[in-house]
């Protein structure tokens, strides 16, 4: 197959399945343009009117984090635990806190 | 050294439940045989189309065909949800579908066969779906992240497909005697190839260790041939139809069906591309691939001049 003979770019699909949720990730399409990346999209994961909103992304638009990189990369919130609220000590009897 | 650290660190996950994602370490071995799975998993749901389409032109009533439309339609997002899936494992769409042509890949051999009757999409429906179905319940659990969620969103849709089918059959068993016999006629010839659709006894698969191992595949050849098995013999004993095995007994003591023995001389003929179909599904495919070269062509041309414009302006 010759490179001017493709399925096209990849595009990633994230869906909002009603007004008030996220956009969630549902797979992906292969597409030339934004427009054909919509409806290519539409076609391939609302078929059961499974979303109210579509975004399409060409995928070398995202950057990822690796996950070998994990352990430093997310390791400045380790050792933050007063960021949560279970690390304060309440009064006995207090309520609504 | 350092691999075999790794190595540990992996099946370390898989033993915890742990989903693999795209860009997580992972041996080479469980990447090709994902790519391997995947990939044929992809083609099955693209050619599986051709023996259904074939009865769109012909489909006896507007409703009938309007579910068949939408039954194929499903099948091609089946086939694109996988082919996506496939792709995070570092081969492009244009690869597998090489491989498809080339006849490297391979696609499940059930699509072989031709569909002689209307009962044919009846039986198609119900065992063949059916027996995919079982198949794909239980890799909702596969270790792969992206293959699991795949599988999960065509679980969802699959089971219209089943229910179509069986809808199909008990409408032909119940009525005239010609209707019925040919409802028998296609439980016939399709029963044996659903049930070889599983793939070889364990015994004689040589992919199942490493599989189960990683996860891959949560349930054997065997265990889930039987599972289809004790599912669909009361439904066919419902609609009044006969599976055409007569050791096929009920084993109070194991609690599950005996059947008998497959043919899988057959099975391998087929497998290894002299089965009825396999020349016109692979030339079908790579026929439609190239009618379809200039909407490509088209495509990216236009493309290419949209981005220009941008340029411009």
């Amino acid at each position: 197959m010759s490179n001017t003979d493709n399925q096209g770019d990849v595009w990633e699909v994230f869906i909002q399945s009603k007004p008030g949720l996220p956009h969630k990730h549902a797979g992906s399409i292969h597409a030339t343009d934004k427009e054909m990346a919509l409806q290519n999209a539409r076609d391939t994961y609302t078929r059961r009117q499974e979303g109210t909103c579509l975004w399409v992304v060409p995928l070398n638009a995202i950057v990822s984090s690796m996950p070998e990189d994990n352990d430093s990369f997310f390791d400045p919130s380790d050792d933050k635990i007063y960021r949560h609220p279970t690390h304060y000590v309440m009064p006995d009897g207090a309520k609504h806190i | 050294m350092e691999d075999i650290k790794k190595l540990e660190e992996f099946q370390a996950k898989i033993d915890a439940e742990i989903k693999i994602e795209p860009k997580d370490w992972m041996p080479e071995d469980y990447r090709k045989h994902l790519q391997r799975q995947i990939s044929q998993h992809a083609h099955s749901e693209v050619i599986g189309m051709q023996p259904e389409g074939n009865w769109i032109s012909r489909a006896p009533s507007l409703r009938a065909k309007v579910v068949l439309l939408a039954k194929i339609q499903d099948e091609a997002g089946h086939g694109q949800y996988l082919y996506s899936a496939a792709e995070t494992l570092g081969k492009s769409r244009d690869e597998y579908i090489e491989e498809l042509q080339t006849e490297k890949a391979k696609y499940s051999s059930i699509f072989n066969y031709p569909t002689l009757t209307w009962a044919d999409m009846g039986a198609v429906g119900w065992l063949v779906d059916g027996a995919a179905i079982v198949n794909q319940v239980s890799l909702q659990r596969t270790s792969y992240g992206p293959y699991s969620r795949a599988m999960v969103r065509i679980c969802k849709e699959e089971s219209f497909h089943q229910r179509q089918g069986y809808e199909i059959m008990a409408h032909m068993a119940n009525g005239t005697p010609e209707q019925k016999a040919m409802a028998q006629d296609a439980l016939n010839r399709f029963w044996w190839p659903s049930i070889m659709m599983f793939g070889p006894h364990d015994s004689d698969s040589p992919n199942t260790g490493n599989a189960v191992k990683w996860k891959i595949k949560r349930e054997t050849n065997d265990e889930l041939r039987q599972k289809f098995i004790d599912k669909t013999v009361q439904q066919a004993e419902v609609i009044g139809l006969t599976i055409p095995d007569p050791d096929l007994k009920w084993n109070e003591e194991k609690g599950h069906y005996d059947f008998g023995e497959m043919d899988w001389e057959e099975f391998w003929r087929v497998v290894k591309g002299n089965g009825p179909c396999n020349k016109q599904r692979l030339n079908h495919h790579k026929k439609a691939h190239q009618d379809g070269a200039w909407v490509r062509e088209a495509a990216l041309a236009y493309a290419a001049k949209q981005k220009e414009k941008q340029l411009v302006a």
